[in-house]
């Protein structure tokens, strides 16, 4: 069987909208069962004392990241049919931090922001409408700095083919370098911790 | 930590994270794409311009791209849903855990007011932030992360380096 199910036909977009719910439900039930519906223990990363963001993470980065290159491997799944964002180095250096400074001024990224409000955090109310605001202001200025924001396009580019390294050359380094930072993020922590 | 007596505690962060990584697999394989979350809002907004501005939200560029051509209603989108999911998702774990309660997530020396404005200009600064780079910690880091795409590396360490560099001048909120 070849997946991804969708681009091989096997439902329409009407169906897709349920998977959207679903998948969503099992996203929202994993943020919040790590404590991610709260600003504080968010912000714990950028204070070393407590590395869960960075933990969660990587751990999800890695399992996806071996699911995708076993079943490639497999020829289970046709990972070329998988959309990738395409690449703009220029304005995802700055957005990148733009968003970090956000992250610790509001305390929330975006989907965690769900997980709080849906939880009964008034701060992840007001950071949820403060995103609301944000977008507004950049589609008013949007005119003005489309040509940042296009400039220096790369297309669907994977790290691989850039370093022109095996894929699973690749993933054994992230796994690797992930695996390093959590025994690296707990040392911190160790460090760090106490005095919460 | 900071947690009530009364609530369960986390999920183990690696059991937690092999969790989401699923769910973001199941999502490549069901579906052929990630994960989000800045689309839907995006996509609310501008639904909303559109109610209060229509002229102006469908003359606006970026809006208007959100918007379609008006043959299927703007919120009918897939990030949408996704996100409703995720809202529901969440409430049923914090129900289960004793976690789901009105409070405002601050440190013990920020008033209530700062905190609710820090967490408006943060979302705004996080909006623009997600704009700018094409997705969010969702979309572009987690997402992207897992495909190896070079952008989302690029975004992902951009964030931690953001996110650190501002770190001491937010200490008052948090600590």
């Amino acid at each position: 069987m070849m997946t991804p199910l969708y681009k091989y036909g096997f439902f329409g977009d009407e169906f897709a909208l349920l998977v959207a719910f679903a998948l969503g439900l099992g996203f929202g039930f994993f943020l919040e069962r790590a404590g991610f519906g709260s600003a504080r223990k968010l912000a714990a990363q950028f204070y070393l004392y407590d590395m869960s963001v960075f933990k969660v993470m990587f751990t999800a980065i890695v399992t996806a990241l071996l699911g995708v290159t076993y079943l490639g491997w497999l020829g289970w799944l046709d990972l070329d049919l998988v959309y990738l964002v395409p690449t703009h180095l220029g304005p995802q250096l700055l957005g990148g931090l733009v968003l970090g400074v956000g992250f610790v001024v509001g305390g929330y990224c975006p989907g965690t922001s769900v997980a709080g409000l849906a939880t009964g955090r008034v701060d992840a109310l007001i950071y949820a409408l403060g995103i609301a605001a944000g977008t507004f202001a950049y589609a008013e200025v949007y005119p003005a700095i489309k040509d940042f924001v296009n400039a220096g396009a790369m297309g669907q580019v994977t790290l691989p083919e850039v370093l022109d390294v095996p894929w699973g050359v690749l993933v054994f380094a992230v796994v690797a370098i992930a695996v390093a930072g959590f025994s690296a993020a707990t040392l911190v922590e160790r460090r760090f911790g106490g005095k919460p | 930590m900071n947690q009530r007596p009364d609530s369960s505690p986390y999920l183990n962060p690696y059991l937690a994270g092999v969790g989401l990584g699923l769910v973001l697999l199941a999502a490549f394989v069901i579906m052929g794409r990630g994960l989000g979350a800045s689309g839907a809002f995006s996509s609310t907004a501008s639904w909303f311009v559109n109610l209060v501005a229509p002229a102006h939200a469908q003359a606006n560029e970026y809006m208007s791209e959100y918007l379609g051509d008006g043959s299927t209603h703007p919120l009918k989108a897939w990030l949408v849903f996704e996100v409703i999911g995720v809202a529901a998702g969440a409430l049923l774990s914090g129900l289960l855990a004793g976690r789901a309660r009105l409070a405002i997530e601050k440190g013990p020396r920020a008033s209530a007011a700062a905190r609710l404005a820090c967490a408006f200009g943060g979302g705004m600064l996080m909006a623009i932030g997600a704009h700018l780079a094409r997705g969010c910690t969702s979309g572009q880091a987690l997402t992207g992360g897992a495909l190896l795409n070079v952008g989302s590396w690029a975004f992902m360490i951009m964030v931690f380096v953001g996110g650190y560099a501002f770190a001491w001048f937010m200490r008052w909120q948090w600590r």
